[in-house]
């Protein structure tokens, strides 16, 4: 997917053209929606919780540079050695010098975003060491050879008949089994062997706590815990927003990550991770590594509007409630985050010239700024992205890359009708009286009647109407 | 690498106060009014783990060593794997022989049965072939006792292979959630509630909270945290295949919390 700039148009009409994937899509999602709101049925509480997990976020950005600090130094007191990496390569820079020195030939993976948005496994595969993933999404997913569809639920685009077939084809001695228990079964067989030969464990953070130099990682299947536990070496890998100022910020969190994103009251297991086997200790790792990346997301920190997308807590519920994921999927998106976040994320991280077509893939219709638990305001920078991406010399990455002079006439002109009360006569007038005989195969509006029914014009424009009830023109 | 760890700082620090942002004051009072009556902690845990395919065991402190045995032998698990040098551990190994103070195995004991209604039925593990080395047998036949006594890189293929179920103690339990609290120490190791099959958490009945937040407040995490806490809600589940949930997928498939009143 590196290279040529994804096209979010073509991946989206592949994806809207095949019934099975829609299908998996619309069952998956309202699902979690429903379940979601069960969570939340008493407003008062979401209310509350909700504010309180905002201004948690926002304390941290506040002290950003400084709690990044204070993490380091109460990390490295607890015995993790922290580094920092500017960009994804330096990132891929460290973890292959941390393997080499480990001499490792095998790493579990628990599953991790950054680490997606680093392309960290192929770094690894290139370099002969055996990679696995370990989450079963993410398990899934890579042995079907493809990318997560989704930041919780990767294999979310697949059915049980797809994933059996799957299996059958990949793993040795496999049944053929449409039973999600067999299959885990399965599964488990495999990984387990992986967990106890492991000779690195990789992992995300969901939150990192300043305060004590702790590490959280939430999970339900305890693969979290085993890449964390089980083989003699951890890396962790986060963005650098993910810090929290005190333990006591984590509550809020927890409380709204899992039940945003599946409906769960809380994940099977919380990870709080503090430093490597100590003195006396008879497990846990010799070596924890914490990398801290930046790629980009400094930039997005510098401006105060832009800075709101650091929020995120990746529960991945602005995913599920919208209408354009919902219909095309995780895949069209091309990019280590899909859906809401990472239309205004993704951007800004890789640049416009490459992504400006993911703040367009959006209905502004607010439904992820209704349901985000720390209240980011998504369309907010959705529309400043649009802004940034036709005009040059803005704040973001590869700013006016999609600046295109037919569009810039197209809205001067609008600008112009707008302004004056005669040419806005003129062109509603029009409208009325010529509108239904534009065919709807004319090459703007075909992209469109294609899928709907071209809308009707009215007879008469409103200001008309108003007229005729003796409503006076203003 | 440290040049990028002070670009990244600077530049940070740099923007940060050329645009300060002020924040809205942090109101912990949405959590901290989250009560529970002390009498309704325990069931509302024992409802919210249950609904998840936790087993719940009722004992007291003279006779759980005696309650979990019976239930190990009436479920054909053959390996229990304990921290000896803790005081669970040590009340383990002293009360394992003690007599029987309940019905024959089979019989209920009213409402501190196990419940059994895992979707797998109960474990079909047959008894452990060879008992271990450092195993200890009680008096009846039964689950054999292994110490965890050793680094886990000596333990390994034994934990991974063949022992089938770990025992641990808790630091109480959250009635919000439903969720333990583990607290592995030198010890009591990080993996004896994560590679066995089962995991049978020991649960005293004057350590329950209402919320995450007033356990870390009460207990004072935030002054001495140990290498690992975790909060533990059932056994290890995943709906990664198509939503629908299937247990035990890389933990514990089964988690049995052992309640013991005073």
């Amino acid at each position: 997917m590196d290279g040529n700039a994804p096209d979010f148009a073509a991946a989206s009409r592949a994806a809207l053209a095949d019934p099975q994937l829609r299908g998996n899509f619309r069952r998956a999602m309202d699902g979690l929606m429903t379940k979601r709101a069960a969570q939340f049925s008493d407003t008062g509480e979401w209310h509350g919780v909700r504010a309180l997990a905002a201004s948690v976020r926002l304390r941290a950005l506040s002290k950003l540079p400084e709690l990044l600090e204070k993490l380091e130094e109460n990390c490295t007191r607890n015995g993790i050695t922290v580094h920092w990496a500017a960009t994804t390569e330096e990132a891929n820079a460290i973890a292959l010098d941390i393997l080499h020195k480990a001499n490792a030939k095998l790493v579990v993976k628990g599953k991790s975003m950054v680490t997606e948005e680093m392309h960290l496994n192929a770094v690894l595969e290139k370099d002969g060491i055996e990679v696995l993933e370990s989450d079963l999404g993410e398990y899934i997913v890579q042995l079907d050879g493809t990318m997560p569809s989704h930041i919780i639920m990767p294999a979310i685009h697949l059915n049980t008949k797809q994933i059996a077939h799957l299996f059958k084809r990949k793993i040795k001695d496999a049944e053929s089994r449409e039973d999600a228990a067999y299959l885990t079964d399965l599964a488990r067989r495999v990984l387990r062997a992986k967990f106890q030969a492991a000779d690195v464990g990789m992992s995300g953070v969901n939150a990192a706590v300043a305060e004590t130099g702790t590490l959280c990682l939430i999970e339900n299947e305890g693969n979290g815990r085993m890449c964390t536990t089980v083989p003699p070496v951890h890396i962790a890998f986060m963005g650098l927003e993910k810090v929290v100022e005190r333990l006591e910020d984590v509550p809020p969190v927890i409380s709204l990550l899992p039940r945003s994103a599946t409906g769960q009251p809380i994940t099977t297991y919380v990870n709080m991770i503090s430093g490597p086997r100590k003195d006396g200790e008879k497990d846990g790792p010799r070596e924890v590594h914490l990398v801290i990346l930046d790629n980009g997301r400094s930039s997005i920190y510098a401006d105060p509007e832009l800075r709101d997308t650091l929020r995120c807590i990746r529960c991945g519920a602005c995913m599920n409630h919208c209408p354009v994921y919902t219909q095309v999927g995780g895949h069209a998106y091309e990019a280590p985050y899909p859906g809401p976040i990472g239309k205004i994320l993704v951007p800004q991280i890789e640049g416009l010239a490459k992504r400006g077509a993911m703040p367009h893939a959006c209905t502004m219709c607010n439904a992820c700024v209704e349901i985000c638990p720390v209240k980011i305001p998504i369309v907010e920078i959705m529309g400043r992205l649009r802004v940034e991406a036709v005009k040059p010399g803005g704040a973001v990455k590869d700013g006016g890359a999609k600046a295109s002079r037919a569009e810039s006439m197209v809205w001067s002109g609008w600008a112009a009708m707008n302004a004056s009360p005669t040419a806005y006569r003129i062109a509603t007038l029009a409208m009325s009286k010529l509108g239904n005989a534009a065919p709807s195969s004319l090459p703007m509006l075909k992209e469109w009647t294609n899928v709907r029914t071209k809308p009707r014009f009215a007879g008469r424009t409103l200001h008309d109407l108003a007229r005729a009830k003796g409503i006076p023109d203003v | 690498m440290s040049d990028s760890r002070n670009s990244i700082l600077t530049k940070l620090r740099t923007t940060r106060d050329a645009h300060p942002l002020t924040p809205p004051v942090s109101d912990f009072a949405p959590i901290e009014a989250k009560h529970w009556a002390p009498e309704e902690r325990l069931p509302r845990i024992r409802r919210l783990m249950e609904a998840v395919h936790t087993e719940f065991l009722d004992a007291t402190e003279a006779d759980w060593p005696v309650v979990l045995r019976e239930f190990l032998a009436r479920e054909g698990v053959g390996s229990l794997l304990y921290a000896p040098a803790t005081e669970a551990g040590k009340r383990l190994v002293e009360g394992w022989k003690a007599e029987s103070p309940s019905p024959p195995r089979g019989e209920g004991r009213g409402e501190g049965e196990a419940s059994h209604d895992s979707p797998e039925g109960p474990a079909t593990n047959p008894p452990h072939p060879n008992p271990l080395p450092g195993g200890e047998r009680g008096s009846a036949p039964g689950p054999v006792l292994i110490p965890y006594d050793r680094p886990l890189e000596d333990l390994k293929p034994q934990l991974f292979e063949s022992i089938e179920a770990g025992l641990t103690t808790t630091r109480g339990a959250i009635a919000e959630t439903g969720s333990l609290i583990l607290w592995p120490t030198a010890d009591e190791p990080r993996t004896l509630s994560l590679v066995p099959h089962i995991h049978i958490a020991i649960l005293r009945t004057d350590a329950l909270f209402d919320t995450f937040l007033q356990a870390m407040r009460e207990q004072g995490w935030a002054d001495a945290m140990p290498t690992n806490v975790l909060l533990v809600s059932g056994p290890s589940k995943t709906a990664d295949i198509e939503q629908t949930l299937a247990y035990g997928v890389h933990g514990p498939k089964r988690l049995v919390v052992l309640v013991v009143q005073p």
